[in-house]
Parts: C-alpha cells; sequence; structure tokens
C-alpha cells in the first residue's frame, strides 16, 4: 500500500500537469471568438451596398446584421481587417468602402478639391495685390493720415478706438 | 371631388403666378405702371390660391381619404390628428407644395407695400420670385401631383392617376400606411419646415440681386433692403440643420448627429455660401468693395437652394439612373442650369459696373482678412459638392458607384475649419482700411498668451493628442478675442456714459447689434467646437451580449443589464425595452432605458414594418452616456446586446446651438428700420405742418 502511494501521486500529478498543459495550449492556441468591438472596428469602415449612406456598424437592418456575422466568422478564421475589406470589395464592388480606393479614375475625388481652392487662393491673392496701390508715405502722412480719418468717420470700429486711445 | 377642387386650385395658383411674372415683364417693357401694378396684386394673390390648395390637402390628411395616394402614403387612420397636419411635409409631393406655399407668403410679403423708392426694383423681383414659385407650382401640376386619386383599372392593376382613366373605378384603401416612424419625432416634425423657411427665404435676397442686376442699380441698395431677410434666412437654415441633427442624435440610433450624409451636405452647401455673404456683404456696405463677388455669392446660394431641394427630391442620390427615370430629376436639373446662366449672363453684362469703390490697402486689413474667410467657406464647399457629385460623376463615367464618407470630408474639412477659427480669432481685431503685422500682433499677443497657457494646462492634465490641443488653442483664442471685445466695449462706455459695467454692455450690444449679435455666433462656434472635438477626438464605443445582472465597463462608466420586456401600444406599435443600471465607481446613477419601437402597418397594397432604435441617454456637462439596444434573445429573454457610446463633452454643442440662435436673434431682431425712420418722420413732419396750416 505504502509502495503504492507514490506511483499513485505520480500518475495523478502527471495527469493533472498534462491536463493543465494541453488545457493551456488550448487556451492558447484555440480559436478565440471575435468580440462585438472587433467586428464593429471592421464595419465601420464598411458600408452596405442596400442601406443608403449608413455605415456597417450601425445600421439596423437584418442584411446588415448578417453582413457583420460574416465578419466575426471571417475574423474567426484569422483574417485581417484589410482581406476582409478586400473580400467585400471583390464580392459587392468599391462601393463598400467609406472612401472611393486611391485607384484610376476615383483620385479625381481627391484632386479636384485641393486644386480648385489652390485656384481660388491665388486668385485671392491676385486680387489683394492689383487691388493694393503703393502706399505714399509723405513725412508729413498727409495723404495717409486724411485716409485714416475718412476711413474713421464712417466706421463705428475706429471710433471706437480712438476713444479707447483717448481714454488711456 | 375635394382632390379635384385641389388640383384645381394648384392649376389656378400656376396660371396667376405664370400671368404676375409675365405682366411684370411686359409692364418694364411698356413702362406700364398699371402693369406692373396688376403684377403686383396678381403676385399677391398666389398666397391666397396657394394658402387653399394646401389647406384642401391638409382636409384630405386629416379626414382619412385613403383614395388619395398622398394621403394614403403618409398617414393611417391610428395617427393623431396633429401628426396628420404634419403629414403634409412628410411626403415628396406635400413637401413641394410646402416650399410653394412659403415661396407665395415670402413674395407677398416682400410685395405687400409698393416700394415708392425703388420702384424700379420691384417688377424683377416679382419676376423672379414668379418664376421660382411657377417652377416649384409646375413639378406639383405635371409630376408629382399631391392630389392624385388611386384608380383600380379593368385588368386590376392599381395606380394613381390624377384624371380617371376609362373604365377604372376609383379604389378605397382600408387604411394608409402611416407617417414614416422616424419622421414622428418632434425635431422631424418642425426640422424641415426650417430647413425650408431658410431655403425659400433665401430667395428674397437673391430676387433683389436679379433686380439689381436688371436694372443697373448696383450700389449697395438691394443689400440694405434685403439685410434681414438675410439674417431670418440664415436663422432658420441654422436652426433647420441643428434640429436636423439633434434629430439624428437623438433617433436614428448612430451615436452621432451628423454622418457627411449627402442629404445633410444638400442643406449645409447654401449655409456655406450664405455665411460667406453674410459676412462679404459687410465689406461692400462698409468699403464699396467686392460687389461682383457678392452678386457671386447670393447667385450660388440661391441655385444651391434648388440644388439641394433637387438632390433630396429627385432620387439622384442613389442612383443617376433613378434620376433619368423620374421625371421630377430632369426639370430640377434643366431649372438649375437655366436660373444658374441667366444669372452669370446679368452679372457678367453688369461686370463692369459693379467694381470696387475702394482700395484694399493692406494684406492684414479686415476686409482682406473677410476674403480669407469666404476663401475657406468656399473651400469647404467645394470639398463637398465634390464629394456630394463624385459618386454620380464616377458612375456616369466608369460605370462603378462608389460612397464618399466621413474620412473624405473630415479630412478635408479638418484643416479648413481650424484656419476659419483661427480668422475668426484674428479678425476682430484687425482694422478696416490698414492693418500690420505690428498692430495686429499689439493686439493679439496677450490672447494667444493666454490660450497657449490653457493648452498647456490641457496638455499636462486632460489630453495629449495633438489634433485636440491645436483645437482647445484655436476655441481658447475665439473665446477669449471675443470676450475681451465685449469687454472693451463695456469698459469704454462704462466710463463715457457713466453707467455699471452690465448696463453698458447691454447698451452697447442694443446699438451695434449686428456685430455684437455677430460676436454672440462667434461664441457659440466656440461652444460648438468644444462639443465636435468632444466627439470626434474623444469617442469611446464598446459592444457586447450581456446575460441578466453581467456588466459591460467602459469610460469609468459601468453598466448592468437589469429586465428587458416588450409592451404594446394602442396606436399600433410594439416597444421593446430594455432597462439598464448605470455606475460610475461604486456610485449609483440611476436607470436608462434604451428601446426599440416597432411600426407594424398593414395594408391593402402591402405590409410595411419599421422600427427605431431609441438610445437611453444619460447627459451632462462632462459627457453623454448614450446606450442602444441592438438585439435580444426574444425566445429567453436574458441576454441582450447593448452598444455604449461615451460622448464626452457633447453636450456643449447643443449648447452652443441655444446661444448660436440667440445671437442671431440679437442681429436680426426688427427695430426701427434706418431707412425708413427718416421717410416717416418727414411725412408726419408734413402731415402736422399741414394739420398747423
Amino acid at each position: 500500500m505504502n509502495r503504492q502511494l507514490p506511483i499513485t501521486i505520480y500518475v495523478l500529478s502527471l495527469a493533472l500537469v498534462l491536463t493543465a498543459l494541453t488545457a493551456g495550449r488550448a487556451f492558447a492556441q484555440g480559436p478565440q471568438p471575435p468580440t462585438d468591438d472587433e467586428v464593429n472596428a471592421v464595419a465601420k469602415e464598411l458600408f452596405c451596398p442596400v442601406c443608403e449612406n449608413t455605415p456597417l456598424d450601425v445600421c439596423p437592418t437584418q442584411a446588415c446584421r448578417q453582413w457583420r456575422d460574416q465578419i466575426r466568422s471571417l475574423l474567426a478564421e484569422g483574417k485581417t481587417s484589410d482581406e476582409i475589406k478586400q473580400y467585400f470589395v471583390d464580392t459587392y464592388g468599391d462601393r463598400v468602402l467609406n472612401e472611393p480606393p486611391r485607384t484610376g479614375f476615383n483620385w479625381l475625388a481627391y484632386i479636384v478639391p485641393p486644386l480648385v481652392i489652390l485656384l481660388g487662393a491665388l486668385s485671392v491673392v491676385r486680387t489683394l495685390k492689383g487691388m493694393k496701390k503703393p502706399v505714399v508715405v509723405s513725412p508729413a502722412g498727409g495723404a495717409d493720415r486724411s485716409e485714416a480719418r475718412r476711413l474713421a468717420e464712417d466706421d463705428y470700429a475706429a471710433r471706437f478706438e480712438e476713444e479707447v486711445r483717448k481714454r488711456k | 371631388m375635394l382632390a379635384q377642387f385641389g388640383y384645381g386650385t394648384l392649376v389656378l395658383s400656376f396660371v396667376v403666378t405664370l400671368y404676375a411674372a409675365g405682366a411684370a415683364m411686359l409692364g418694364v417693357r411698356n413702362k406700364s405702371l398699371a402693369q406692373i401694378e396688376s403684377a403686383r396684386r396678381a403676385m399677391l394673390l398666389t398666397f391666397p390660391l396657394v394658402s387653399l390648395t394646401a389647406l384642401v390637402l391638409i382636409t384630405l390628411l386629416v379626414s382619412n381619404q385613403f383614395n388619395v395616394q398622398f394621403v394614403y402614403e403618409v398617414t393611417s387612420s391610428s395617427m393623431p390628428t396633429y401628426l396628420k397636419v404634419t403629414a403634409w411635409w412628410g411626403g415628396q409631393a406635400g413637401s413641394l407644395l410646402f416650399w410653394s406655399f412659403l415661396m407665395s407668403a415670402f413674395a407677398s410679403a416682400v410685395t405687400l407695400h409698393k416700394w415708392e423708392r425703388d420702384r424700379e426694383l420691384l417688377p424683377w423681383v416679382i419676376v423672379t420670385a414668379c418664376v421660382t414659385l411657377a417652377f416649384f407650382l409646375g413639378l406639383n401640376i405635371f409630376f408629382e401631383n399631391p392630389f392624385a386619386q388611386l384608380y383600380q383599372t379593368l385588368d386590376g392593376e392599381i395606380g394613381a392617376y390624377t384624371f380617371a382613366p376609362a373604365g377604372a373605378q376609383l379604389f378605397q384603401p382600408v387604411d394608409g400606411r402611416g407617417l414614416n416612424p422616424l419622421l414622428r419625432h418632434p425635431g422631424m416634425i418642425i426640422h424641415p419646415p426650417m430647413l425650408y423657411l431658410g431655403f425659400v427665404s433665401f430667395v428674397i435676397p437673391f430676387a433683389f440681386a436679379i433686380a439689381a442686376l436688371v436694372t443697373g442699380r448696383t450700389d449697395d441698395r438691394w443689400i440694405r433692403l434685403t439685410r434681414r431677410w438675410t439674417l431670418w434666412a440664415w436663422f432658420f437654415l441654422s436652426f433647420g440643420l441643428v434640429l436636423g441633427g439633434r434629430w439624428a442624435y437623438d433617433v436614428l440610433g448612430w451615436g452621432g448627429y451628423w454622418g457627411w450624409d449627402p442629404v445633410e451636405i444638400a442643406a449645409f452647401m447654401p449655409w456655406l455660401t450664405g455665411t460667406a455673404f453674410l459676412h462679404s456683404v459687410m465689406i461692400q456696405e462698409k468699403r464699396g468693395m467686392l460687389k461682383q463677388w457678392n452678386m457671386v455669392l447670393i447667385i450660388l446660394t440661391y441655385c444651391l437652394v434648388i440644388f439641394g431641394t433637387f438632390l433630396t427630391r429627385s432620387g439622384v442620390l442613389s442612383s443617376v439612373h433613378a434620376f433619368a427615370q423620374s421625371a421630377i430629376g430632369p426639370a430640377f436639373f434643366i431649372f438649375i442650369l437655366a436660373t444658374f446662366s441667366i444669372s452669370i449672363r446679368l452679372l457678367i453684362y453688369r461686370w463692369a459696373d459693379l467694381r470696387a469703390e475702394a482700395e484694399m490697402t493692406s494684406m492684414l486689413s479686415r476686409e482682406a482678412l473677410f476674403l480669407f474667410n469666404n476663401l475657406l467657406f468656399m473651400g469647404i464647399l467645394v470639398v463637398c459638392f465634390w464629394g456630394v457629385i463624385f459618386p454620380l460623376v464616377s458612375e456616369l463615367f466608369t460605370g462603378q458607384k462608389v460612397t464618399v464618407g466621413p474620412p473624405f470630408y473630415e479630412r478635408a474639412n479638418g484643416p479648413l475649419f481650424s484656419a476659419l477659427f483661427f480668422l475668426m480669432g484674428v479678425a476682430p481685431l484687425s482694422a478696416w482700411g490698414h492693418s500690420t503685422w505690428q498692430t495686429l500682433g499689439r493686439a493679439l499677443w496677450k490672447p494667444t498668451l493666454i490660450a497657449t497657457a490653457i493648452t498647456v494646462f490641457l496638455y499636462f492634465t486632460y489630453t495629449e493628442k495633438p489634433a485636440a490641443l491645436l483645437g482647445f488653442f484655436l476655441v481658447a483664442l475665439v473665446l477669449l478675442v471675443t470676450v475681451y471685445e465685449f469687454w472693451r466695449g463695456a469698459r469704454a462706455r462704462q466710463q463715457s456714459h457713466k453707467e455699471s459695467f452690465f448696463s453698458a454692455l447691454n447698451h452697447l450690444t442694443a446699438r451695434n447689434r449686428r456685430r455684437y449679435g455677430g460676436y454672440i455666433v462667434h461664441m457659440s462656434m466656440v461652444l460648438m467646437a468644444i462639443g465636435i472635438l468632444g466627439i470626434e477626438i474623444f469617442q469611446k464605443e464598446t459592444q457586447g451580449q450581456l446575460q441578466l445582472n453581467q456588466s459591460l465597463n467602459i469610460g469609468g462608466y459601468t453598466v448592468t443589464y437589469a429586465e428587458i420586456a416588450d409592451f404594446h401600444y394602442r396606436d399600433g406599435h410594439d416597444v421593446t425595452r430594455a432597462t439598464v443600471k448605470v455606475y460610475r465607481g461604486d456610485a449609483y446613477l440611476g436607470e436608462l432605458a434604451p428601446r426599440i419601437d416597432y411600426y407594424y402597418t398593414p395594408s391593402d397594397i402591402e405590409n410595411t414594418l419599421q422600427r427605431m432604435t431609441i438610445p437611453g441617454v444619460r447627459s451632462t456637462l462632462a459627457d453623454d452616456l448614450y446606450i442602444l439596444l441592438v438585439d435580444w434573445q426574444p425566445a429567453t429573454a436574458t441576454s441582450a446586446t447593448f452598444k455604449i457610446y461615451v460622448n464626452p463633452l457633447v453636450n456643449w454643442l447643443w449648447i452652443g446651438c441655444l446661444v448660436f440662435l440667440f445671437g442671431i436673434l440679437i442681429a436680426a431682431w426688427p427695430d426701427k428700420d434706418a431707412e425708413l425712420v427718416p421717410a416717416r418722420a418727414k411725412n408726419k413732419a408734413y402731415q402736422s405742418s399741414a394739420a398747423d396750416d
């Protein structure tokens, strides 16, 4: 009896260690179901082709729920966010992305606004330069002074500045 | 019978409107005051006529005449009466009629008095207003008849017809489909009228601008005459946008208030040009500059108003093919093209007359900074416009539909809005006419220093994110400059008038309402920006499936799922409501009840089921806890999925909106019109002297 005890303990502890090890391995390697937050993080950047302008993560329709389930299973298979997006693009076209992809014709989406704004800025600066007359600085400041006075007369702000200056 | 009568008054309104436009033009050509007066009276007549048409439609709506297609589509017998009335603008045909109703009301208000001083402008104001009105009435008559009735033809098909097809029987559905439940929210009841009020009232300054161009009265008279109209138009449009945002936050259940949806942008674009216009007219009034540019802005605003209505009404957004299928799309398109090209043609014709009277003397002067402000507003407009139409362009040329979503707009508009804020901080300190780096620097260094100190403080206590810090710096700068402006003005007045500080502040604002009303609007922008920074940069979200008494943790809150229950309401809608308990740390904060409402409408033609996700919200100045019931297990009801957002600072957005409206009210509230007072006084003097005689 006494002789058998150490063996029993040995076997038992071995079993325990093995169980712990396998359990640990399962815990470390087994597929952990993706959380809702992980699903939403991907869904946020997608639009389903049916619901106009509603991002997938907040769309309440049944179809969109199925899409989110699909994302979940793709995540569970170990797919990355980019791979999943590509999968949806391949299946449904570019419109599922929340921005036009930066390819070919779509570059226009990104080029046109800055170009137009730049042109606008240039024309504003040109207008300002063109309107700007050379300021004649006479020693007495005569012309400037009278211009300033003329402005002061019709402008409340300038009158007000004057007031403040006087009171200092 | 009543429906046919309504259609009759609609057609009559259309004819009278066309007559008014025609008579006004003829009157100008024949130099006949009688003809112009006749046009004016016809214009005035459109209002009672369109009102009568609207009244007929409302009667049909309220009395459940479901054989009228429009009534069938937007009401059901279980809806309360007030909702049946507001269902007027709950569908396409009705909302177009609502547009016409407002247009005729405003045009009548403007032409109610005879404009003795500005007689030459009057006929062209009538023409512009009537052409616009006729267009919208025409849409109702030819494409979207709100009085069309349902008929069953011999082969059994049910369809809507203005006139009964041969052999067809009037079809009487038992009940209507009911108003889309999303549109039953109070915000959505007021939101479209506000937006439309804003849209339509921008037509008035445009009409005066066109009148000024045609007649060659290119001084700033048209601007002075319409200044208050413009401010009110801006008020309504802004209020409409705000209500739309609030509605989205309360009802749409996606944790935000603005999603860069094309429909939102459609209303935002005229707001951008309108805001730019409000700023740049000041330069024309003060300095006689930018006359051409102001014309461009008001023309753009008008066209964007029509374009916005077109985008939301033609179905073009879902696809260019939908646009081609509905007749209303091409009609809008042609109208926009025609009005735009005629306006631009007129502008080119008067281009030389609209030259500036003064010159820019400094790149840092107030007027130059205003010009940059305009550039930025136009920049945002370009981004928005291109973002909205790019999917259509892409579909047209490549056949591929793409989505232009929030990241596109946020990336492009973020810097532009920041620059606008910077200008908002700098411009009030610059002087008209001449400003230098030194004068500007002297005024600016103190607020800049304090704003920097605040930013540094926030860096150590609140956030390290650069975008947020930049945002907070700009916000602080604008706030300081604006408060400083008030303080400086009130102090000066206090000393010169020997008043208390607050009465000085009060009088100062009362005496210069446009200026200080404007500053209040600037301050409201600061508050709104705080809210926007909060939600854009610091929003947190999580989602999870909970068993009863399980919890989710987010941003210091603990949310525990307590119970779920179904309710059946008498008006036929069902509600599934979850109750959660909210804790912060160990402190119990209370219960919230996110829910889903189901509206099920059985009907003869098709059954509909619509659902609304209503969040449970706990709102404080620091943050909003916003909980959505996403899903649950109906069989056992033991587990449910919740989505929880923490939206920091978002309440400041709504507070800012209130301050914003208050600021516009201060600036726009009618007072004794400076233009009319002398005339009236003279009149009185004349009368009294006549009496003395």
